[in-house]
């Protein structure tokens, strides 16, 4: 069993973020990465079946050379080797552009499951791995919580709303995006650190994907910006935690009501 | 020429899903402010009621697509589908709502036709003739301006709640009956039925006051200064979906989209930026107080009461304070 587990480098979930001068994006200057959430849940289930099943973990991650932590994270997690497609040409790329680049990259590896998280922390898309597998001529489901491996088809668990999920089935290979919390993440173990400095990660650029300029061409533009405007106005309470709390508690009481 | 918007219905269980209409209302607006022809497509098996109810709304035409292959949802299914219907249609803006199954469908229609979607949009601006979309990105800690780019159609969804399904104006629309080939070849997923995993242990529904630990808390041993809290106040405790996924607390404790809907009398946001998974599931709380580090959290844009500082200082006051009240 080959899979491909695809991984975004986001800003840390808890960074601020300032917006650069043109207003198109943020300041990426000072900023901390990780590896996005879902997308580590789509790389531990990919090592859990690798696990069970036997096979191979091929860890990808799109963008500049700083990705290339991500992939070494992932390496260390027990990844068999690391794919890292970066150009020039990918800056700003939108979800089809991505999601061409990640076919091209696959397509040539004759997996058999192309796993993704969900949705990214940042852009926040949640469309990249569809599209990927639409470009591949695969079927795909979205929102895992469960993966089942048969002979030649998966059947796994989709979380639908208001608490309800499916069970459907696919034939391999396939594409799948995965839901935080399917599993528990693992840490990397100091063996796995030593272990991923001789496994290989392969650079690849849009030349050897084939991806033409008209692929990569955005459809869809970010114009501007911004913070949103707040719909609520909200009451800050300032001043030393106990003081903040006291007159807090203070106004729940007297305008809230609530006690 | 590609012309008019096209509007994707929703329905489970023989209903028009309520997020539909929300897309409904959408499409009236746009259509208003572009100078556009509206219309509605129903795919499935035996939906005539389905249209007729839709066609109770103010659309130029209700299209319905009925097929053996449609009966239950797929991906595979409803993209060819949806694909056949727009070349027949040519509709120059496709609108839907940003449910899970649109998240499922819609990326793949819009890439198969080599088109944008511009998902998950709160908003939009009709500037010359033309829209361009509103959408939360940084889990809503910011907002973009976002302009489909290349030739029509452009595939457009909107967040749950973005527009008011029950202002949909009413009027008569036409019916017409669309033909499409499926086959089995096309239809790759076998979906089953669908389920509810055991009910919730945990009826948060029916809380008064609730209190919430988000990933603020930093590690699991922590959550017991908002256990604190949640005692001083007698309320129940609760929290976002990433302390869940940690197995901090049991899943049953969880607000957001895949979890509880509440709407307390307080709710006290601890540590929790309010990404729109959980701000759906607590914004309807009668009073929102809100304790985070980051004055830009969106978690600020519901909250009534706001406290921007070190939680792990302001936790132990508020328990303090709170028993003092109490006593």
């Amino acid at each position: 069993m080959k899979i491909i587990v695809c991984l975004k480098q986001v800003p840390k979930n808890d960074s601020i973020l300032r917006i650069n001068d043109d207003q198109t994006w943020i300041q990426d200057r000072d900023l901390t990465y990780e590896i996005n959430e879902s997308d580590a849940y789509a790389l531990e289930e990919a090592l859990r079946l690798k696990e069970k099943h036997g096979g191979e973990v091929v860890a990808l991650s799109l963008g500049p050379p700083r990705v290339q932590s991500v992939i070494k994270e992932a390496l260390a997690r027990g990844a068999d080797r690391g794919l890292h497609l970066d150009d020039a040409a990918f800056g700003g790329l939108d979800a089809f552009g991505i999601g061409a680049a990640i076919a091209a990259a696959a397509k040539a590896e004759a997996f058999d499951l192309l796993l993704t998280g969900l949705q990214s922390d940042d852009l926040g898309y949640a469309q990249t791995g569809v599209i990927a597998a639409e470009l591949l001529g695969l079927p795909h489901a979205t929102i895992v919580m469960d993966v089942e491996l048969g002979e030649g088809a998966i059947r796994v668990k989709r979380e639908l709303e208001s608490g309800f999920f499916q069970w459907v089935g696919l034939p391999l290979p396939a594409v799948v995006t995965i839901q935080s919390g399917i599993n528990t993440l693992r840490y990397a173990t100091l063996k796995g650190i030593m272990n991923a400095k001789k496994k290989e990660i392969r650079k690849l650029d849009a030349a050897a994907l084939g991806l033409d300029a008209e692929t990569l061409a955005p459809k869809q533009q970010i114009r501007r910006i911004y913070f949103p405007e707040k719909t609520k106005q909200t009451q800050l309470i300032e001043g030393a935690p106990a003081e903040a709390a006291a007159k807090l508690i203070d106004k729940l009481k007297k305008e809230a009501r609530v006690f | 020429m590609a012309n008019g918007i096209l509007v994707f219905i929703e329905h489970a269980d023989g209903k028009v899903s309520r997020a539909s209409y929300e897309a409904v209302r959408a499409a009236q607006l746009l259509g208003a402010a572009l100078g556009q022809e509206t219309a509605a497509v129903v795919l499935g098996e035996g939906v005539a009621g389905l249209a007729a109810e839709v066609a109770a709304k103010k659309l130029g035409r209700v299209y319905t697509v009925e097929s053996e292959w449609l009966k239950d949802y797929t991906a595979d299914g409803y993209a060819a589908a949806l694909k056949q219907v727009i070349s027949q249609a040519e509709p120059a803006l496709v609108l839907m709502s940003h449910t899970y199954q649109v998240r499922d469908f819609a990326p793949k229609l819009a890439a198969g036709l080599r088109r944008a979607l511009v998902g998950d949009c709160i908003g939009y601006k009709a500037e010359g003739g033309a829209a361009i979309f509103t959408r939360q990105v940084f889990q809503g800690k910011l907002s973009a301006d976002v302009a489909p780019a290349g030739e029509a159609p452009h595939f457009v969804s909107f967040q749950i709640g973005s527009f008011r399904g029950d202002e949909a104006e009413a009027g008569s629309a036409e019916v017409r009956a669309l033909a499409v080939n499926l086959d089995a070849d096309l239809v790759r997923q076998l979906p089953e039925a669908r389920f509810k995993e055991a009910k919730a242990a945990v009826d948060l529904t029916q809380a008064p006051l609730i209190v919430a630990v988000g990933r603020g808390i930093k590690e699991e041993k922590n959550i017991e200064i908002v256990r604190k809290l949640a005692a001083a106040l007698g309320a129940e405790l609760a929290a976002s979906r990433p302390i869940c996924d940690n197995e901090w607390l049991p899943m049953d404790r969880q607000i957001g989209s895949s979890g509880q809907t509440v709407a307390p009398k307080l709710y006290v946001a601890v540590g929790i930026s309010g990404a729109i998974q959980h701000l759906v599931g607590m914004k309807g709380a009668r009073t929102i107080v809100a304790i985070n580090k980051d004055p830009e959290a969106p978690i600020f844009e519901v909250a009534d009461y706001g406290i921007v500082g070190d939680l792990f200082e302001i936790v132990p006051a508020l328990t303090a304070e709170a028993e003092k009240v109490k006593q």
